[in-house]
């Protein structure tokens, strides 16, 4: 990175305003400033470095700060951090802490997010997300999880009180983007050494985020409230919020409707639009950077079929995407024919030529393509398609099966549990799987290393030349421009089929200010929030 | 009878045992783990987990030291899902709740069922037995999960008298939709088994000839009748007893109590395996008991059973 570029990142880091509550001009306060949020299932874990899902962050990104926050688009703002450097190589970052206590009045420390980076990748706490720091590229994080190395040789370093240092083995382009994720996010060492296993129950566990931990019943509810110590509390507006379980998404919405939740995201597919119909205040949808697909399985395992290019192809062509966004999801998905979410911060989306083609055309092109592989009446072509156990796989894969159909192609349907589907996708037990991925940080690398050889890559597709374009492409002043040819080849190998791109759609109550529809990573802080009166 | 109680309790060990080892091995014998997820894992971090739990030594020593850790300590490990907890605790804190409401759902079925049941055998066939049969039948075709929603929708949604999920130990508007929707279709086969029980017994030649020495009618059916018609009852309600305090996955989902019933369903299928072998021993051992107390109350009812 060059000087110019890093004395840009600092003057930025400084003139971005402090993100708090704005209550807008005319907006008058509600007297309650209390939030019942909608979560599924269990929290699973109160520990930044053990949290592994959604609604995990969800509540961790109330009670913790990470050295930067998410604004409403979604674009980075300081948290913990008030400042930051870059090295010209692109190496060494340095944070400026502001100053901040722990929800018990100790001070924030520089040596804070040290303890705390080194216990995430410390092969002792048994971290499921230590690879984060692996993906963040620090020095010596892959050692240190291997035990190849004591936790202390990790790149990160308190300079003093105020100033943390990191150092990375690759310059990372994405680096900033990662520091929301709860697994960046410090401890306080005095309180997790005292507590040991126990540190995360209500009552022991410290944090530095604005809301502090009042309560959690495992599978009923966990309750945040205002923490007085937060360094921006005087901006802060909610006083409470309630993270309500309700595993069942009928009961969830019925509980809405009578005034017990206030937010419930991720609408069952199909309900959207009655909803939007009856309450078009409180029922919107906004793009959510997940993307679903069909994985085909190139592997020595996979079917000898599904290595001929022309028959790849013709499965993908014969999808129709809009009929799976528009008669059976329903909740504003967009049909997707390249990998990356098209609302990812600065990704250019291809021209992809099956997305221009109407679906006659494409079902044209396909049977020929079907046949020149040599497939048809006499010697159809016989697939399994695999998916987890769930209603919206279920419609997915029946509407998919027909798409098929139409071109000769006889596939069977296979239903299984969750962990019997990830467990074949990993040991490449199985010929065509369902598939989604959701991004890790906003940035599209996070998608298309997943199609690296050494990504995750459950197919074990494989080329040269999109992994190099990928490597490139940490280094490049224009990293759009690979990623746009990477999906090319992508689109021209076919490894998989692109069905839709994720959008969220959701039903929040009309008094409710503040709430980041624009953040396709589907992160949100209460301190932002407000309700007004009505 | 004292002796026959140590000889049962003796056999229970064994069994419990074997229960044990059969669910440990079939658990591990299942595809995936409890860190298989859509993103594997890699190696070395995979590694340590198992290294944290255990799971990377021979699996007869896991089984032998969860053994050991088990009867030595009375301790059930740590859960793989959810890190924050351990077994003992999931269980302290579930148990409670999901027994609470399926003692009380398993009260309003025993006590309505059998007085449901046995006006309807003294009203044979009048209005009284048709509205109890009625009653019944309708109970019994509306399974739980399709009377939960409907409950949360009349209760919390058109009346707002109850809140529609969560729980309290202080307040019981919590406890109401639970406990009704738990034990309605309990309480209906109560009255069933209740019914056609006592009608049996009334025409059987003992109450003929209590009757025959002008015996009053309630005497009749309270010190006769009641007693040995009973008798399917309480080997009906046993092993129900058992599953309605060890919770129902069923009233968990959808009224969000935290009990313990849907931790054993989840467990099986994250495959957390400390969570599961918890609730299987918890169950195993409450349904060893509870066969062992219906045995001994049906000695203490039945003249005609001696152990």
């Amino acid at each position: 990175m060059t000087k110019f570029l890093a004395t840009t990142a600092l003057a930025l880091a400084l003139a971005m305003p402090v993100h708090a509550a704005q209550v807008a001009e005319g907006d008058t306060l509600a007297d309650n400033q209390e939030l019942n949020f909608w979560i599924l299932d269990a929290i699973k874990s109160m520990d930044p470095h053990k949290n592994t899902d959604k609604s995990g962050s969800y509540v961790l990104s109330q009670v913790f700060e990470g050295l930067m926050n998410e604004d409403a688009k979604g674009a980075m703002v300081p948290g913990a951090a008030e400042s930051y450097e870059v090295s010209e190589d692109g190496l060494t970052y340095t944070f400026k802490l502001r100053d901040a206590k722990w929800s018990n009045g100790d001070p924030v420390t520089a040596n804070d997010f040290v303890y705390g980076w080194q216990r995430a990748v410390n092969p002792a706490t048994a971290s499921e997300y230590a690879w984060f720091m692996e993906l963040m590229n620090i020095v010596n994080a892959t050692a240190v999880v291997k035990g190849e190395m004591a936790p202390d040789q990790l790149g990160v370093k308190a300079l003093d009180d105020k100033t943390f240092e990191v150092k990375l083995s690759a310059p990372t382009p994405y680096f900033i983007k990662t520091l929301s994720h709860t697994t960046t996010f410090p401890v306080n060492q005095k309180v997790v050494e005292e507590f040991g296993d126990n540190w995360t129950q209500p009552g022991n566990l410290v944090g530095n985020g604005a809301y502090k931990l009042d309560s959690h019943d495992l599978g009923v509810n966990l309750v945040v409230s205002k923490n007085d110590q937060y360094w921006d509390a005087a901006n802060t507006i909610i006083t409470k919020v309630d993270f309500i379980t309700v595993n069942d998404q009928n009961v969830a919405l019925t509980r809405y409707l009578a005034g017990e939740l206030d937010w419930y995201n991720r609408l069952p597919a199909g309900q959207y639009p009655r909803l939007k119909q009856e309450y078009p205040d409180q029922a919107s949808t906004s793009p959510q950077a997940c993307s679903y697909a069909y994985i085909f399985n190139l592997s020595d395992k996979g079917p000898e079929a599904l290595k001929d290019i022309r028959v790849r192809e013709a499965l993908a062509l014969a999808v129709d995407r809009d009929i799976i966004v528009d008669k059976i999801l329903q909740g504003g998905q967009t049909p997707a024919y390249y990998w990356t979410h098209w609302a990812i911060e600065g990704f250019e989306a291809p021209e992809i030529a099956m997305a221009s083609m109407t679906q006659p055309e494409r079902l044209e092109k396909a049977k020929a393509l079907l046949a020149e592989a040599g497939y048809g009446p006499d010697n159809p072509l016989k697939l399994t398609i695999q998916y987890n156990t769930s209603d919206d796989h279920k419609k997915l894969a029946v509407a998919v099966q027909q798409f098929w159909k139409g071109l000769g192609v006889d596939a069977t349907l296979n239903n299984v549990e969750w962990k019997v589907h990830t467990d074949r996708l990993q040991n490449q037990d199985f010929e065509v799987a369902r598939y989604a991925w959701c991004g890790d940080y906003n940035e599209a690398s996070t998608f298309l290393d997943w199609f690296r050889t050494d990504g995750y890559n459950s197919g074990k597709w494989s080329n040269a030349e999109f992994d190099k374009l990928l490597a490139d492409a940490k280094t490049s002043d224009n990293p759009a421009e690979l990623y746009k040819q990477a999906e090319q080849i992508l689109a021209a190998e076919l490894p998989y089929v692109p069905v839709y791109h994720y959008a969220n759609a959701q039903i929040v109550n009309s008094d409710l200010r503040g709430v980041p529809y624009e953040n396709v990573m589907d992160n949100w802080y209460a301190k932002d929030m407000y309700r007004v009166a009505q | 009878m004292f002796g026959y109680i140590l000889r049962r309790l003796a056999v229970a060990i064994p069994t419990l045992l074997l229960l044990i080892i059969f669910s440990f091995l079939l658990m591990h014998a299942a595809p995936g783990g409890p860190f298989t997820g859509e993103r594997s894992l890699p190696p070395q971090v995979l590694a340590n987990l198992e290294a944290k739990y255990g799971l990377d030594d021979p699996l007869l020593v896991q089984l032998w030291n969860y053994l050991k850790s088990v009867v030595l300590h009375f301790d059930f490990g740590p859960s793989f899902v959810y890190p924050d907890l351990t077994v003992n605790k999931l269980i302290a804190d579930g148990f409670p709740i999901t027994m609470t409401y399926g003692f009380l759902a398993f009260a309003l079925a025993a006590v309505v069922g059998i007085a449901l049941g046995s006006a309807a055998a003294i009203r044979h066939n009048t209005w009284l037995d048709y509205l109890a049969v009625g009653t019944a039948i309708g109970a019994q075709v509306l399974p739980n999960f399709v009377m939960a929603p409907i409950l949360v929708l009349i209760f919390t949604l058109w009346f707002k008298w109850l809140p529609g999920g969560g729980w309290s130990f202080s307040d019981p508007s919590f406890w109401v939709m639970p406990v009704v929707a738990l034990g309605t279709s309990y309480m209906a086969s109560v009255a069933r088994i209740t019914r056609s029980s006592m009608l049996e017994v009334l025409s059987s030649n003992h109450i003929r000839t209590a009757r025959a020495k002008g015996m009053p009618e309630s005497r009749v059916i309270l010190r006769h009748a009641l007693k040995p018609a009973l008798l399917p009852v309480i080997s009906y309600l046993g092993p129900v007893f058992v599953s309605m305090i060890t919770g129902s996955v069923v009233i968990d989902i959808y009224f969000s109590t935290g009990g313990i019933g849907r931790a054993f369903v989840d467990s099986a299928l994250n495959r957390d395996y400390a969570v599961m072998m918890g609730v299987t021993i918890l169950v195993g051992a409450l349904t060893i008991l509870f066969n062992l107390i219906v045995d001994i109350l049906y000695a203490w009812i039945d003249p005609k059973i001696r152990y």
